[in-house]
């Protein structure tokens, strides 16, 4: 299968790239590690006239920690997040989504900026950024602006970048005392988009659960955050039955669609598993203890 | 239609070539070159029969466009060996029995030469995960994986011999 025809430009600036995409508007794409425009493309799901590549833009694959966050460029690969040790030591959450996404020849390419830009539910970031309250930073013809990313995920493979405008960096808040982190990706085989997955960020002031965010991947349309549970959890100490609470509020306000992957009952039920699991692990790492994540 | 000159260095060659930006990374290595020990599997980005390395890192040439190698460099399975001399991983699947239709093989040795760049001592678990993107349907895998261990010792061996030399 090969994609339909299109014109290919290879900017080799950001100036450049986003002067292509004001002119070209909703008739180009980006191209950044591919990984998913390119099998869409021959598939003919996507059929867009001019592709820009920003993979000839130098500078834009960085993943360096700043005074309040981890700043990610837009061409950071999936296997340099693996390989980082900032990820590794300070954002454990990061480092077990990045393990988990598609297989190693697919994340050697594989960028984060486009796993979300991508705003496929089935993808893992989407619900690790949420989770983190990532800020995503997107520049166009009239300069920078930044987005919460509680407003970037606006409809199925739809995002609130606007036709001119280039994602650029991924901000993901820097871990204060208490902080910790997991994902739990459950899946029928390595390479596969999840049967469900659950992110868990939280900070715990001694028993006290001080702040949660959850979310979920390939359970909505829209990639979405768990809000019901994280209300079953905030302000509680972590015990079996607020867990169970928070599990079944997650199951009852996702809203997966019957696949080949199960059907819908026993995802959500995936789903009631996986928020106890990622909550205790993230609970875990927060007192200190390492925790491997199985999946 | 936009068609576009590249220069690609394939296993140490400098190549020139016209491609439309459509053209795959793995139809240029194949039609284009005639290097056909770079297999295509799935189609789909699934099964990792055509990875190559693309400026030293694994990837599956079906899912990349051949105008993006322009200046930088491919190495398929062809340039492994070095005159009749096998490469370490071509000599482990020989000596371990690492295959058996062959349809995966080039996919997992380019696959494995990335990992143990990157990793010369590992585990088994870890040469598993190595190449959890290929996939083999015919040898259940453990034949695959003591070729890889066969190489990696060889290529340690081979590492300190030169150092020892050097």
């Amino acid at each position: 299968m090969i994609p339909g025809d299109f014109d290919y430009h290879a900017p080799a600036s950001l100036g450049e790239a986003i002067a292509l995409l004001n002119e070209l508007g909703d008739e180009a794409k980006i191209l950044a590690g591919g990984q998913s425009l390119i099998p869409a493309m021959r598939f003919r799901l996507a059929a867009p006239t001019n592709l820009i590549d920003i993979n000839r833009i130098q500078g834009l694959d960085y993943i360096r920690e700043e005074a309040d966050h981890l700043a990610i460029g837009a061409m950071a690969r999936e296997s340099s997040l693996e390989e980082s040790e900032v990820v590794q030591t300070r954002y454990p959450l990061l480092a077990d989504t990045a393990r988990v996404i598609a297989d190693p020849l697919v994340r050697n390419l594989a960028t984060v900026g486009g796993n979300i830009a991508h705003a496929d539910p089935a993808n893992d970031h989407p619900a690790t950024l949420l989770a983190y309250h990532a800020t995503v930073v997107a520049q166009g013809p009239s300069g920078t602006r930044t987005i919460d990313i509680d407003d970037f995920f606006t409809g199925l493979f739809e995002n609130s970048l606007a036709d001119n405008e280039l994602l650029t960096e991924i901000r993901v808040p820097a871990p204060r005392p208490g902080d910790g982190g997991a994902y739990v990706k459950f899946e029928r085989k390595v390479g596969d988009y999840a049967i469900g997955a659950v992110a868990c960020q939280l900070r715990l002031e001694g028993d006290r659960i001080a702040a949660v965010r959850l979310g979920l991947t390939n359970v909505s349309p829209v990639p979405m955050r768990a809000v019901q549970a994280e209300s079953e959890l905030l302000g509680q100490s972590i015990s079996e039955d607020r867990l169970e609470a928070a599990g079944q509020a997650a199951a009852a306000e996702c809203d997966p669609s019957p696949d080949l992957r199960g059907p819908e009952d026993y995802k959500r039920d995936v789903i009631r598993s996986l928020v106890k699991r990622a909550v205790r692990n993230a609970a875990a790492r927060s007192r200190g203890e390492h925790v491997e994540v199985s999946h | 239609m936009s068609q576009h000159e590249v220069t690609v260095t394939v296993n140490g060659e400098e190549q020139k070539a016209t491609v439309d930006g459509r053209t795959l990374l793995v139809h240029f290595i194949r039609e284009q070159l005639s290097l056909t020990g770079t297999h295509i599997g799935c189609d789909t980005t699934s099964c990792g029969a055509c990875t190559v390395l693309l400026n030293g890192r694994a990837v599956k040439s079906c899912t990349a466009f051949a105008v993006q190698a322009d200046g930088g460099t491919v190495e398929t399975v062809e340039g492994l060996a070095d005159g009749k001399e096998l490469h370490p991983l071509q000599e482990g699947f020989w000596e371990k029995h690492g295959l058996q239709c062959g349809y995966c093989t080039p996919g997992m040795i380019m696959s494995a030469k990335d990992f143990l760049e990157r990793n010369p001592n590992p585990t088994e678990d870890e040469i598993r995960w190595g190449i959890s993107g290929n996939l083999c349907r015919c040898t259940g895998y453990n034949k695959i994986v003591e070729a890889i261990q066969y190489a990696a010792e060889k290529m340690r061996d081979d590492d300190s011999a030169e150092e020892a030399t050097a």
